[in-house]
């Protein structure tokens, strides 16, 4: 059923559906077994959002919903290359961001967290993969904040991530951490990760993309599931 | 190379994610009104709940639905939080069927509590005839395969997603 040049999800690094460190998962996650899917022309696809313009602002988390001045905390940008499992870039795939504030507060209006919001600061934004799968945003740091999984529990410095790439199963939603940060060894979420993989998730310091008096650079790649790296022809 | 891991897309992605619906001021990528461009096809709606293991419905996850029959692509999200009841709706139109297989609709399930989202699709109640040759419907489990046919219901069709229990929804390995 399965053709020989698809792929399915590492179980090596992924992380499981069920961890009972992460308690919300005890509810959410499907207990029965999946069932193995023969792949029709929906599978084989994905939306690919050639039409979508982006906001010329939308790459620049610090400007795109200025009020009255510059947001606040330590500027950063954040670049990589988005491949597909045999290494081959993806052009042309849109990357959807989002996060907390420097102060770790969401604007989300779930999120109660007694931080300050910023008023110059919302915390999303979208870029789009170059020729050579190269993408670059440019953002706040976020600050950490506490959560509700049990006592004490603090999420580490992160940013969520959408990805598309060309087909549906490439879809992906992951978070980038940041290098050395102390909480990622007590956190639930990253540690649901298999030991291979995590340190796939943490980004890395870039001085050669730091740019001098404006921001610190990090650099996260990120591959997706598939070996697909142009969208497949619907007829 | 790895594939990159997955995490939790976590109970603040709206502004992100599906910022219109939710009263944020940063522009879309998509709705749940998928048909806008389409003339002389019926246009369907669907709509649901989704419920956690303890039969409680969830009001903090997002729907994606795409459906793509060769003739028609659609891509369209929605959250779960800004309806009352916490129901998830789209407008579509009902894709054909392709290779004599039964029509239907992928549905990807993103929320906290999930390290990775899931894959279902949902067949449509008043496609008899095809739902009962299918090659994926038949490859479920009989006493499972109710739980991906949408039930037509006066003007839509009702299809809820059932994350854990009895009557749990099935997912697919894709």
């Amino acid at each position: 059923m399965i053709e020989s040049n698809d792929s399915l999800l590492d179980i090596e690094v992924q992380p499981s559906k069920l961890d009972i460190g992460y308690t919300s998962t005890i509810l959410r996650s499907p207990t029965k077994p999946m069932i193995l899917l023969k792949k029709s022309i929906a599978e084989r696809t994905g939306p690919l959002f050639h039409d979508f313009n982006l906001g010329i602002l939308d790459h620049d988390l610090t400007k795109n919903s200025v009020r009255n001045g510059e947001p606040i905390g330590e500027r950063i940008v954040v670049h990589g290359t988005v491949r597909n499992e045999i290494g081959e870039p993806i052009p042309n795939t849109i990357l959807e961001i989002w996060q907390a504030n420097a102060a770790g507060r969401y604007v989300h209006k779930v999120d109660q967290h007694n931080a300050p919001l910023d008023p110059n600061f919302l915390g999303t934004g979208r870029c789009r993969t170059d020729e050579h799968g190269n993408y670059k945003f440019y953002t706040i740091k976020p600050g950490a904040y506490p959560w509700g999984n049990h006592h004490n529990a603090w999420r580490p410095n992160h940013i969520h991530f959408s990805l598309f790439g060309n087909q549906i199963i490439s879809r992906l939603v992951t978070q980038m951490y940041f290098p050395g940060d102390p909480l990622l060894e007590y956190d639930p979420i990253y540690k649901a990760v298999k030991a291979k993989g995590r340190e796939l998730l943490i980004s890395k310091f870039d001085l050669d993309i730091t740019e001098p008096n404006y921001a610190l650079g990090y650099r996260f790649d990120i591959v997706l599931r598939g070996s697909q790296a142009t969208p497949f022809e619907n007829r | 190379m790895l594939q990159t891991p997955s995490q939790t897309v976590g109970p603040y992605f709206a502004y992100g994610l599906t910022p219109k619906q939710y009263g944020y001021d940063f522009k879309n990528l998509t709705t749940n009104i998928l048909e806008s461009v389409l003339e002389g096809k019926e246009i369907i709606t669907i709509k649901g709940k989704i419920f956690d293991g303890e039969n409680k419905v969830i009001p903090d996850a997002m729907i994606e639905l795409w459906q793509n029959d060769g003739e028609h692509n659609f891509f369209g999200r929605f959250g779960t939080g800004s309806e009352s009841d916490s129901h998830f709706a789209f407008q579509t139109i009902k894709p054909n069927s392709v290779d004599g297989q039964a029509p239907f609709v992928t549905l990807i399930v993103f929320m906290r509590g999930q390290l990775i989202h899931s894959y279902t699709r949902f067949y449509f109640s008043d496609e008899t005839e095809l739902n009962k040759q299918d090659l994926v419907l038949n490859s479920v489990p009989a006493e499972r395969q109710n739980t991906i046919i949408a039930q037509k219901k006066d003007s839509c069709y009702e299809f809820n997603i059932y994350m854990q229990g009895e009557n749990e929804t099935v997912f697919f390995e894709v």
